[in-house]
């Protein structure tokens, strides 16, 4: 190891720490152990206060049918969340295609189209849908809205991946004769997929979380589910609001989790051996 | 179209309008002061407090937002926290943005090459000068991209607030809906308001990036 190699520990913000900065940060780093241990615990005290933690308010989830109830809420969430998902994949790669087409009108109207729905709250969409065409079935009001609105983000995502792929890129296949269909589907779209699939998975993450605006269009998803369960006078100890939280909320976050640990996995995959690809000289 | 300027609709759609508009301004300070303390945590030398922003973020960028103002909205109450609806909404608003506010600011200053900070060290400058003459500036340039996504999607994720009980324009549609006007014309004139203040907050960030903006 030569002399002139960075130590490990230096950062842009900080020195390389001496004895007397070591000494410094191991007494922040005990203070602040100290600050959210006592975080920790006066939410933990202030919980069981509460009698958030009492058996009672939690009796509801020994029955089956309430897990039955939690199970058939996380399938309708990953079956809207499955469906929105390859829709907006499919109406993003359409959305793409007409926002990189060479004909002005095509271009001006897929622009537009991604534009607005890039802009419109995703609730007021889906509401508006379940009011004006799906009263009956809010799965299709969720599914088209969180398609429309994500296959609009996706476009983006697409379009930007095409774009950055090297201008030579394009050029070279151009030289060999290649129609523009044959330059984007055998050139460019390979490429820019490979580079833009992390922030399509995180889109996709995105897609995951916005099922439970469910909740609001009463259709059965699990967030909606964990409502029903807490606001029934089934407990005598109280309507275990805080549990439902608990339960439902770490869900969630392990669903998100598999899918972002699934894009790195992909990153890093792209990332080695042959499927690296070098930047553009400048 | 018409029916917004009929008896008192109007009066109804404004003060929705200006309430989508507190609520989104409440929520982007208390994201935007949370935001930069979690980020200092997540870059700061203390392997504690970098533990305590990173699983801030993971939780609170991993949970959906409909989740968190339920969770803000049902399970304070009966821990003795009585505030207005609005307050729930901004505490629920502003703590699921601070988490993308930490990512962006933390990434643009990780953006900063490495070399310009040793470069000031090496002058001599203390660690406030490094920050502020050298890393922050260099820094905010390479935020503003991503913060002005982070902050054209706040009011949007807003409208979550009017299902609880916030009288922002969500629930202003809703009521619209309840009086029997056309599910279309009510969308029509929301969507205007949604649009308008996102493009303004799109101008206002894309006047900024010209102002900070450097010849390279």
């Amino acid at each position: 190891m030569s002399i002139f190699q960075r130590p490990v520990t230096a950062s842009v913000l900080y020195d390389t720490p001496g004895p007397k900065a070591r000494a410094r940060y191991r007494l922040f780093g005990v203070l602040s152990l100290i600050g959210v241990a006592a975080l920790l615990w006066y939410v933990v005290t202030t919980l069981a206060d509460n009698g958030q933690f009492d058996a009672d308010l939690w009796d509801a989830f020994q029955y089956n049918t309430v897990q039955q109830r939690i199970l058939d809420g996380l399938l309708s969430t990953l079956k809207a969340f499955g469906l929105a998902a390859a829709f907006s994949l499919i109406l993003g790669a359409l959305l793409a295609a007409g926002q990189l087409s060479d004909r002005k009108p095509v271009r001006w109207l897929c622009a537009g189209i991604v534009q607005f729905f890039r802009a419109m709250p995703l609730l007021i969409l889906i509401v508006a849908l379940y009011y004006a065409f799906f009263a009956q079935q809010p799965m299709w009001a969720l599914v088209l809205g969180l398609t429309l609105y994500n296959g609009a983000v996706q476009a983006e995502i697409i379009r930007s991946g095409v774009n950055a792929v090297p201008r030579g890129q394009a050029e070279a296949a151009y030289g060999l004769g290649m129609r523009k269909t044959q330059v984007m589907m055998s050139i460019l779209v390979p490429q820019a997929v490979r580079s833009m699939l992390p922030s399509m998975i995180g889109q996709l993450v995105v897609t995951l979380k916005d099922t439970s605006l469910g909740f609001i269009i009463t259709y059965n998803e699990l967030l909606f589910v964990g409502k029903a369960i807490a606001s029934q006078p089934l407990n005598a100890a109280g309507f275990p609001y805080i549990p439902v939280v608990l339960v439902i909320g770490p869900i969630y976050i392990a669903l998100c989790l598999l899918l972002t640990a699934l894009a790195r996995w992909i990153e890093a995959r792209g990332r080695r051996g042959a499927n690296r690809r070098t930047s553009a000289a400048a | 179209m018409g029916f917004l300027f009929d008896d008192d609709n109007f009066a109804l759609f404004r003060d929705g309008f200006l309430q989508t508009i507190e609520l989104s301004a409440l929520s982007a300070l208390l994201a935007l002061l949370l935001g930069t303390l979690l980020a200092a945590f997540r870059v700061s030398p203390v392997p504690v407090l970098r533990a305590f922003g990173t699983t801030w973020v993971t939780l609170f960028r991993n949970t959906p937002l409909t989740l968190l103002f339920f969770a803000v909205t049902f399970g304070l109450p009966p821990l003795g926290v009585h505030f207005s609806h609005l307050a729930f909404a901004v505490l629920a608003l502003g703590g699921y943005t601070a988490s993308f506010v930490c990512e962006v600011i933390r990434s643009g200053i990780n953006t900063v090459p490495l070399g310009q900070a040793e470069a000031a060290r090496s002058l001599g400058m203390t660690f406030g000068q490094t920050l502020t003459l050298v890393i922050l500036p260099q820094a905010a340039r390479t935020v503003l991209g991503p913060m002005s996504s982070v902050f054209i999607a706040l009011p949007r994720n807003s409208a979550i607030a009017g299902a609880f009980s916030v009288s922002e324009l969500y629930s202003v549609q809703q009521t619209f809906s309840e009086r029997g006007y056309s599910i279309f014309s009510i969308f029509f004139w929301v969507a205007c308001a949604y649009l308008l203040i996102s493009a303004t907050i799109a101008t206002l960030f894309r006047f900024l990036e010209t102002r900070l903006a450097v010849a390279r």
